[in-house]
């Protein structure tokens, strides 16, 4: 598969000037898109579209600070399966102990719930905004060092990212499912 | 601009609508739309078969609508590229004829005929080519399709289908509010950020794109394939249907005729309302009379349901393009139902900006094909359209479950890449089933087609590795590769649409619709001369209680009788070209006749005058 840094045209970076991304994206889109082949040999035209298509899945992955954390992961041959994201992180056990807790009694009808859960959506919104400072942080180190260090310490800052995403979508869900069946027990 | 005119083809723009189509092309001027022979810039999507057999299209159509409602059929978008069990909503509302045996493609019975949607928009479709051949004068083969940015892959499909069956190499398929973006010319704004709303006979779409020196990109879209100006059409009728059953006593619902004139006198009304305060719906129909005036202010409460349904989608493409609304520089308005108050107003809230409506949101859309067929003629070259797919395609996977491989809002031509192995030993082949849609099982998402992964060697279980990519084209159709990993051999992939045509199907189509237009043809031409002839037959017998014609001489009064008789004894002759000559005869013997009557009549003129 074309290295999506390469088909672009710019330095292997984590760190990336979104600008510089857009006005490359937009240059090699006049010149590969199908629009523009249309009165060309069938070939060329195929090539077109493969070309083209691998340039707007090389935009839509590296214009994604996350998607394109992850094709950098993978492409350095770490791991990036799904399904370490339900190992909770170790420092959070406590908070999502409680936090199931609460959104159990949420469930069976009980609205007393409701004041932590919005506190703790607060807390984990929060939180996500933290991890996305280190993301950041981790970014411009990988830039600098090239580290593989930072890249595994890269990998366990998404997972724990993605894992508090995950938090507070369950805890709207529950919160907007409240609203919609307000409980009858009082 | 820089334009080069000198080497394009004739690459035309269509928009094939749910209630009327346009064909428009570009030249150095701009776009503009090519008018039929009668004149008009609309050719209505209606199709009718004649007691005769032959097939009449756009306004002629619509009036045997009123004539002729069995055999006639309009709003056929609403059918494209849908199986039967997905259009019973449509059917509870629409007088549309299914044929037995419609399971697996629709099939509309049209008098002694039957046909599919693609085959009913193909005909649509020719008639728009031929416009554009007459006005050209050579031949047309080369065309621009727009379809609602909303629609599906078998929507799209069905549509492109519909091109080929008319003799048209559809070379692109473009999203009708991109396409309405495009003839709007916003890209004079160096960088900004248009929501065009666009809301037509039966479709609703919203799409949010970002200009950027020439380059319009799309963010995001959404919409309904079946929302739009007919809803409110069906609305009122309803109403009107209501109020004759209980002032006649009678249920008018049950006749066909009936019904399309209502409906026509609901359009009438409804049409009014965007100008006045007050209209009425008037229908006189077998010596009665039905008389209701409805106002502005109970129509807006009335469709305020329907123009609601535009309001979520709306902030949901606003939120999936990742801008906030203050963000959004110009909105545009699109289709004909925008020009109802109500609508400009909701989306004036909404948006917070005053939308644009300078050009005619009828011919918007196909004035946007024609500036893409000049981009893909080399005509234009420094706009670029990037557009989006709108829905999510996803396979199924363990247990019903969608697995999701490219998202909507994903930049066309987009593609993703699966690698599939066996689950027993020896299997030789896999199935993949291929869904359109948001939700998470597969039962609730549109199915596209199974994909039957044929010739893998015998092996272990999870030993074969096949690549297979899915690639969805700049045209939003999705196709399908597969590849041994190992080997490096290409794998057969056997499609099977769930819903449309096969490609078997469309080429046997092609044979006959190739076959048939040429008898088609000349039965047109037999029914105009036929219209010829009854209009000059006419004329001659209201002339002979003219004055004029008693100071003629019996030689000229026999001469007159003569070509008469004449021209009715070929009446009925399958020959227009012997028809056409007796015309002409009787043309050549009532000359004089005619000159005599504009003599009488300057005469007459003058009388009253002194000079």
């Amino acid at each position: 598969m074309t290295d999506y840094y390469a088909l672009l045209g710019i330095p292997r970076k984590l760190d990336l000037s979104m600008d510089i991304l857009q006005q490359r994206y937009y240059e090699l889109s006049r010149e590969l898109h199908p629009d523009r082949f249309m009165r060309k040999p069938a070939e060329e035209q195929q090539r077109a579209l493969e070309m083209s298509s691998a340039l707007n899945d090389a935009y839509r992955t590296l214009k994604d600070p996350l998607k394109r954390a992850m094709y950098v992961l993978a492409q350095e041959g770490f791991d990036i399966g799904e399904q370490r994201s339900k190992d909770v992180p170790p420092e959070l056990l406590e908070e999502v102990f409680e936090l199931n807790m609460a959104l159990e009694e949420m469930r069976g009808g009980d609205d007393s719930a409701r004041p932590q859960l919005v506190q703790a959506e607060k807390s984990f919104t929060n939180m996500l905004a933290e991890v996305d400072t280190q993301i950041q942080t981790l970014f411009v180190q990988y830039d600098a060092s090239q580290s593989r260090d930072a890249l595994a310490q890269l990998r366990t800052t998404l997972n724990r990212r993605k894992y508090i995403q995950n938090l507070v979508a369950e805890v709207e869900r529950t919160l907007a499912a409240g609203h919609e069946s307000p409980a009858t027990s009082h | 601009m820089e334009i080069d005119f000198a080497s394009s083809d004739h690459i035309v723009g269509i928009d094939l609508g749910t209630t009327n189509s346009l064909v428009a092309f570009m030249d150095l001027t701009g776009p503009r739309i090519i008018p039929g022979a009668d004149g008009s810039q609309l050719v209505p999507s209606v199709v009718s078969v004649a007691p005769d057999g032959g097939i009449v299209v756009g306004n002629p159509a619509r009036e045997m609508l009123l004539t002729h409602p069995e055999r006639t059929v309009y709003s056929v978008k609403r059918l494209m590229g849908r199986g039967l069990e997905d259009v019973q909503q449509e059917l509870k509302l629409f007088p549309f004829r299914i044929a037995p045996g419609s399971e697996s493609v629709i099939q509309l019975e049209l008098g002694e005929r039957t046909f599919t949607p693609p085959e009913i928009s193909a005909l649509v479709l020719r008639q728009l080519k031929q416009n554009a051949e007459e006005y050209f004068g050579v031949p047309v083969s080369k065309a621009v399709v727009t379809v609602p940015a909303y629609f599906n892959d078998a929507q799209r499909q069905a549509t492109k289908d519909a091109g080929r069956i008319a003799g048209l190499e559809v070379l692109r398929l473009v999203n009708e509010p991109t396409a309405a973006s495009l003839a709007y010319g916003l890209d004079k704004r160096e960088n900004g950020i248009i929501a065009v709303y666009d809301l037509g006979g039966g479709t609703f779409d919203i799409s949010i794109l970002k200009l950027h020196d020439g380059i319009f990109e799309v963010l995001a879209t959404n919409g309904d394939t079946h929302l739009g100006g007919d809803d409110i059409d069906n609305l009122l009728l309803r109403i009107a249907l209501e109020d004759v059953a209980s002032e006649w006593g009678e249920d008018l619902s049950k006749d066909s005729e009936g019904v399309q004139r209502m409906r026509r006198a609901v359009i009438h009304a409804k049409e009014h309302l965007s100008f006045v305060p007050a209209a009425s719906i008037d229908l006189e129909y077998r010596g009665k009379k039905y008389q209701r005036e409805i106002t502005r202010e109970l129509f807006d409460k009335l469709i305020t349901p329907i123009v609601d349904r535009t309001l979520g989608p709306c902030r949901d493409c606003i939120k999936d393009a990742g801008v906030s609304v203050d963000q959004i520089d110009e909105v545009v308005m699109v289709g004909g139902s925008t020009r109802i108050p109500l609508v400009r107003s909701a989306v004036e809230n909404l948006f917070r900006a005053v939308p644009h409506t300078e050009l005619n949101p009828d011919e918007v859309v196909a004035l946007g094909a024609a500036v893409q067929a000049a981009i893909l003629s080399g005509a234009v070259e420094n706009k670029l359209l990037l557009d989006v797919t709108p829905l999510s395609l996803g396979i199924e996977t363990m247990g019903g479950v969608v697995s999701k491989l490219i998202h909507r809002n994903s930049t066309i031509p987009a593609s993703a890449t699966e690698v599939f192995t066996t689950g027993v030993d020896g299997q030789t082949n896999v199935l993949i089933h291929v869904v359109q849609g948001e939700r998470e099982l597969v039962k609730d998402n549109r199915s596209l087609a199974r994909f039957d992964l044929k010739g893998i060697d015998p092996m272990q279980a999870g030993m074969a590795r096949i690549e297979v990519r899915f690639l969805i084209d700049a045209n939003g159709i999705l196709s399908v590769t597969a590849r041994d990993q190992r080997t490096g051999k290409e794998h057969t992939v056997e499609v099977k649409p769930s819903y449309g045509l096969t490609d078997e199907q469309v080429e046997k189509m092609i044979q006959e619709s190739f076959e048939k237009a040429e008898a088609d043809f000349a039965a047109r031409q037999v029914r105009e001369q036929r219209v010829e002839a009854d209009a000059i037959l006419s004329a001659v017998e209201k002339a002979r209680h003219h004055d004029a014609y008693f100071e003629m001489t019996d030689e000229e009064r026999t001469a007159i009788d003569r070509a008469v008789n004449e021209l009715l004894l070929v009446y009925n002759a399958e020959d227009h070209l012997l028809i056409a000559e007796k015309i002409e005869q009787v043309n050549q013997a009532t000359l004089k006749l005619a000159e005599n009557m504009m003599n009488t009549a300057v005469r007459g003129a003058l009388k009253g005058t002194k000079i």
